[in-house]
């Protein structure tokens, strides 16, 4: 068995708000593995951000535990174990795009020529090089998001959280981001847990996915991926494929959150 | 908008608003001539006669804009600028009042943003303070400063700027609050996750993101500096600068040097808010801001 990159025990979180109390996160018990590509699917309320966000430190959790590398969320953070990917690219309108993958490298305090290499060898990663002189402007949402999915990559983090990347991309430059991140997962090995709304986009990438329903967020089906590793796009039409598809299916629907 | 396409409707207004001057300068003028007619016991003067006379008193009550020229052509191009009738020096002795109060004015603002932003103490106790400073009229607060700081040994140039300071703070105080809180939520996450120093996080997100907030206030805090030097020589006994001429000219009924001195102001004004707008532009441009209608 690899080894526990994010471990969750009966993890908690309740916003209390002018309406009351809202449960965020209840009773979550989640492993994830080293070298997983763990989903998070759901519909809006069910936690999947919320639980990203406790891991990223980002949130404090009001019950359970949890821990990010042996351990707790800060201290993870502190030691840099991880990367975040927004929805939006957030990039700075100010800096291009080199000197935009450069921001977390200039804080953590790399030096100007591993700085260098490092821009250099992410770009090559995501498939912009030849774009690194141009600001965020110049380029379209799909490219503007894999320079933040660089920017995420740049510094030596194993795990990968990213919250909807995609969500705001039409569907053919997110089929192609898509392929993209599975040959970048496979190259460099990390960890990846990916929050999304989209079933196939679930199913096409992951090695785990988690069904989430809301009101409380929490956990409703873990589902392990049997596709192969080795993934082309025509994946999506296979019975398997569609097997895995109609299960997380049945598992959305088992929260009837729809319904509500 | 070009600047080309702007050029007919700005001077479209601006022959409306000068045919309309001089229609007032023979309405205004004209009883101070059937006054004088009167005296004389002699006919008032026909219309065309009238018309050139109201525009040729040596006090109107309100001078033609040709005259308001002349007079400050005489005492800018043909005065050396060493003398006291000089425009040119009156408009310096304001200038640099103008400028070292802009300049205090700043960095006293941004500093103070900074506080705010930062100390959730100063954000509850000082931006009150900051507000009601404004509240209270300029004219009643001057005197009392350049009072005080006479009595404390401190005269000349700085109780003027620190008038105009009082005033051009404020614009930089506010805009800057706006501007070193606007980077969005996931901006600010994004430093949290890379676990960014607060200066860290000052530096490489706040300020830079405060930029177009700070030069929109400096145009403003410029603007108002320059009316805070004028108040600041007004109501002091100066006996140099464009408020002391404005005084000076309103004692004695020197309707055109009022208005010259009015002109050398609002020229200034326009001059610094220029300067101001161009390092604007040249900042912008420097940080890689998307050009006016483009696509990317």
């Amino acid at each position: 068995m690899a080894e526990t990159v994010v471990s969750a025990q009966d993890l908690s979180l309740t916003f209390e708000t002018n309406d009351g109390p809202v449960h965020a996160l209840s009773q979550v018990n989640l492993d994830v593995h080293q070298g997983d590509f763990v989903s998070f699917i759901g519909p809006s309320g069910c936690g999947k951000t919320t639980f990203l966000r406790v891991i990223a430190d980002l949130e404090k959790p009001t019950g359970g535990s949890i821990s990010v590398n042996g351990m707790a969320p800060e201290q993870a953070r502190q030691a840099r174990a991880y990367g975040y990917v927004f929805q939006a690219a957030s990039l700075l309108p100010w800096r291009t795009i080199e000197k935009n993958i450069a921001v977390p490298l200039e804080i953590m305090g790399y030096e100007r020529k591993d700085r260098e290499e490092r821009i250099k060898r992410v770009l090559d990663l995501v498939d912009l090089t030849n774009f690194e002189k141009k600001y965020p402007w110049q380029l379209s949402g799909g490219m503007q998001q894999r320079a933040s999915i660089a920017r995420a990559l740049a510094f030596d983090a194993d795990l990968l959280l990213m919250d909807e990347p995609f969500g705001a991309l039409d569907e053919i430059v997110r089929d192609h981001l898509n392929e993209q991140l599975l040959k970048l997962w496979d190259t460099t090995n990390k960890t990846i847990c990916f929050v999304t709304h989209s079933i196939p986009e679930a199913v096409y990438l992951s090695t785990k996915i988690v069904v989430m329903s809301p009101r409380p967020g929490r956990v409703t089906d873990v589902i392990d991926s049997t596709l192969p590793k080795e993934r082309p796009l025509d994946i999506r039409e296979t019975s398997e494929f569609l097997a895995i598809a109609a299960r997380v299916r049945d598992g959305l629907r088992a929260g009837h959150s729809y319904e509500e | 908008m070009t600047a080309s396409s702007k050029i007919l409707p700005v001077m479209t207004i601006v022959a409306l608003i000068v045919a309309i001057w001089y229609a007032c300068v023979v309405w205004m003028n004209a009883p101070f001539e059937y006054d004088q007619a009167e005296r004389a016991k002699i006919e008032p003067p026909a219309f065309s006669e009238l018309v050139n006379r109201t525009m040729a008193q040596e006090r109107p009550v309100l001078p033609a804009p040709h005259q308001v020229f002349v007079e400050i052509y005489k005492t800018t191009v043909l005065k050396k600028i060493t003398s006291k009738r000089s425009l040119v020096y009156h408009s310096w002795i304001t200038l640099s009042a103008t400028l070292l109060g802009f300049l205090i004015g700043t960095a006293l603002g941004v500093t103070l943003a900074i506080g705010i932003v930062h100390n959730l103490a100063m954000d509850k106790s000082v931006m009150p303070w900051v507000i009601t400073s404004q509240t209270i009229p300029i004219l009643a607060i001057a005197p009392m400063i350049i009072v005080v700081l006479n009595a404390v040994g401190i005269s000349g140039l700085l109780p003027k700027a620190l008038i105009s300071t009082y005033l051009s703070f404020f614009p930089v105080v506010v805009g800057m609050v706006k501007g070193l809180r606007s980077p969005d939520r996931a901006q600010l996450d994004l430093m949290h996750t890379y676990s960014a120093s607060k200066s860290q996080t000052f530096w490489k997100l706040r300020w830079p993101s405060s930029m177009p907030y700070l030069f929109t206030s400096l145009k403003i805090a410029v603007a108002i500096s320059l009316v805070g030097a004028i108040v600041g020589e007004m109501p002091t006994g100066a006996v140099a600068g464009l408020g002391a001429r404005l005084l000076a000219g309103s004692y004695y009924g020197q309707t055109i040097q009022i208005w010259s001195a009015l002109f050398m102001a609002a020229a200034l004004a326009a001059v610094l808010v220029m300067i101001v707008g161009f390092a604007h532009s040249y900042v912008l441009k420097r940080m890689g801001e998307k050009p006016q209608g483009a696509v990317a």
